[in-house]
């Protein structure tokens, strides 16, 4: 049984082909190809929104588009992480917020501060990480228990630490702001390249090594992965501090988006990117799912957002949209899951 | 499968957006400058009735106008990242003016000169940015205004009774919440060390929080006879808290607001007196001041305060003290949202 759990799960992570070398079922299809699912759903929407609206349609607006999901894409790259061992990760958006705080007060005043500023935070984030690792995998705690209870605790400690809005001044925190031309229209700014970069690397990562095929043994079956060898605690670990660190590039995006931040902000980043994860065919119950196929949700959404107010439609139908999204996808998820066995 | 469920899924947005295509009547090939003029507004959050009311306020103002209103919001009070990414979708379709109420007064600036330096006329609503900038013009209450009409009255309603005050504040850091406080106390002629001040909580401008507050405050101190609330959920809560207490009716209780929740308790004799703003005119004023933009490139005067006071109203039914007020049939004629 664990056996064919461990086959399915390196199936799941395989890099998307359609060259179909074996007679397959629809469901099976799916099943070894997760990001199918969304990636139709991404073309099928920015078809439609281009053929129905007079400015969708646009290198500024797709540039604009990319840019918009830098944060809420990288920190969904952790979210990821942290679902694939069958975690989930609900303090995330507060890791970073309190890792952009660090860094702005650390900072203020002296671009010379920044860059030495910026790995205070990055500390910051991956210890915050170690430590949800820790009570995780050492105490055996439910990570949704255990990143709620950091939620809250770090919440208390931004606005304890600062109450106000804190701006950061032009210089390295602000690069990712930057960028040039490509494919002469199209502007593409740094963090795009790099959130694009992100989510090749840790794609690599999960599909081309070791480490990767034991994230995916440990959601799938933690008790089998252990048997095999596999020591499921360091795992555990390195997937939490990862995503940490991964959370301190988002707040270095953030500040590429906005060289500003407070305790406020980003409060729902955590259900944003759950619900991006979720979207892109990455299953709740851990051991399957892809990095690709979140990106694709995070875009999926934001494409919504951008498409309906071209339209001129009322946002709340973009909240509507998107919850049947979410619930469509484990449905998906969970009927090809049946299928395919 | 995935090709039919993604299909099935996009069908309602597409569906929507065909809706609203037939229904704004775009015409085919007709380009940016030759179609209506489109308005952006961004409220901070779209589950606010006090922001609704604004919406639909500018919704309609929009229409008569002859002009197109998208309607945006945040996801909650505080949060720059997702009105930021509301403006640059309004940028993107097309916009001709934007009006906002900041999330956040100081990260929001830089968003907002983008905006400008395309040409774009923006306005602030209910909220000020940072040192005005970023924006052409302000429509607000004056906050302090409105605290110091709140101080008055409860301090003509306690007469010669010595006060013991208890204060239910917003949240710390809100600049809304710090004016109304400094100028309740002002028109209650007190000051943040007087020790008529029993004590003091946060609640978020929440009704339940507000109740906790309250519950709290009292046990700590049972003599309080006098409240002072951010707003009127914060101060149904309080009243519930008094109710259960057997002090609701020893007890003045003040508040700011005037949504028509709040005045219907103003009338229920729940509140003694509320201090009523008037959103649905910062969104009347400000599409209008879009409209006349886009006509001849006209921006409106601010005068030296940094924005354009909006008004306020004292409403009660017991007139005390020679203050100006209302009473709540007008209130009820005037207030915003819908009385529950």
């Amino acid at each position: 049984m664990s056996d064919s759990l461990q086959v399915a799960s390196e199936k799941a992570a395989e890099v998307p082909d359609t060259s179909g070398t074996r007679a397959a079922t629809l469901a099976d299809h799916v099943f070894r190809n997760p990001v199918l699912g969304p990636l139709s759903a991404l073309v099928l929407a920015v078809v439609a929104f281009s053929i129905l609206t007079e400015n969708f349609a646009s290198v500024d607006n797709f540039s604009l588009i990319l840019q918009q999901s830098v944060v809420v894409g990288t920190l969904a790259l952790g979210q990821t992480l942290i679902v694939l061992t069958g975690g989930i990760d609900l303090a995330n958006g507060a890791i970073m917020v309190l890792g952009t705080l660090v860094v702005a007060k650390l900072a203020a005043g002296s671009t010379g501060a920044q860059v030495p500023a910026l790995f205070a935070g990055l500390l910051v984030c991956a210890a915050l990480g170690l430590v949800s690792g820790l009570i995780v995998s050492k105490l055996g705690l439910p990570p949704f228990i255990v990143t709620l209870g950091l939620l809250t605790i770090l919440q208390a400690a931004s606005r304890l630490y600062t109450k106000e809005t804190v701006l950061v001044d032009d210089g390295p925190l602000t690069l990712l702001s930057k960028g040039g031309y490509l494919f002469g229209q199209f502007q593409v700014t740094t963090g795009v390249v790099v959130v694009l970069i992100s989510v090749a690397v840790l794609h690599y990562a999960l599909t081309r090594t070791a480490w990767g095929r034991h994230v995916y043994a440990v959601g799938n079956n933690d008790l089998a992965a252990k048997r095999t060898g596999i020591n499921v605690n360091r795992v555990l670990l390195s997937v939490y501090v990862l995503a940490g660190v991964f959370y301190a590039l988002a707040a270095l995006q953030a500040f590429g988006r906005s060289p500003a931040t407070s305790p406020n902000a980003f409060p729902t980043a955590n259900l944003d990117t759950i619900t991006a994860v979720v979207i892109g065919g990455t299953s709740l119950f851990g051991g399957r799912g892809t990095v690709v196929g979140t990106y694709i949700g995070a875009l999926i959404v934001l494409v919504l957002q951008s498409g309906l107010t071209q339209a001129g439609i009322d946002p709340l139908y973009q909240n509507i949209v998107t919850g049947v999204l979410v619930i469509a996808a484990v449905a998906l998820d969970t009927v090809t899951r049946r299928k395919a066995r | 499968m995935p090709l039919a469920l993604a299909a099935v899924l996009l069908a309602v947005p597409t569906a929507l957006a065909g809706c609203s295509a037939t229904k704004t009547g775009d015409t085919a090939g007709s380009s940016d400058s030759g179609g209506t003029l489109k308005i952006g507004l961004v409220t901070k959050t779209d589950s606010n009735p006090y922001f609704v009311s604004m919406r639909d306020a500018a919704t309609k103002e929009a229409k008569a106008e002859g002009a197109e209103l998208i309607a945006k919001a945040g996801t909650a009070d505080g949060d720059n990242d997702s009105q930021v990414t509301a403006v640059e979708n309004l940028i993107a379709s097309g916009v001709k003016a934007i009006l906002i109420t900041p999330n956040d007064s100081k990260a929001i600036v830089p968003t907002l000169k983008a905006a400008q330096a395309k040409g774009i006329f923006v306005a602030a609503l209910d909220t000020q940015t940072d040192g005005n900038q970023g924006v052409d013009a302000t429509w607000a209450t004056d906050n302090t205004k409105a605290g110091e009409e709140q101080g008055a009255y409860v301090k003509a309603a306690l007469g010669s009774t010595a006060p013991v005050l208890a204060m239910l504040d917003l949240q710390p850091g809100v600049s809304v919440g710090d004016q109304r406080h400094a100028g309740f106390l002002t028109g209650m002629g007190l000051t943040d060390d007087s020790p008529e001040i029993a004590g003091t909580q946060d609640t978020s401008g929440d009704q339940a929080k507000g109740q906790t507050a309250m519950e709290n405050l009292l046990q700590k101190n049972d003599a309080i006879n006098a409240v002072y609330t951010i707003n009127e959920p914060a101060a149904i809560g309080a009243y519930t808290a008094l109710k259960n207490a057997g002090k609701d009716t020893t007890t003045v209780l003040g508040s700011i607001d005037g949504g028509c929740t709040g005045v219907t308790a103003v009338k229920d004799g729940k509140i003694a007196a509320t201090v009523m703003q008037f959103p649905s005119k910062m969104a009347v004023e400000g599409v209008k001041a879009a409209v006349a933009f886009a006509k001849d490139g006209t921006k409106p005067t601010v005068p030296a305060s940094g924005y354009i006071d909006t008004g306020v109203q004292l409403i009660t039914d017991k007139p005390l003290g020679g203050l100006e007020a209302k009473d709540t049939t007008w209130g009820l004629q005037n207030c915003w949202g819908t009385a529950s």
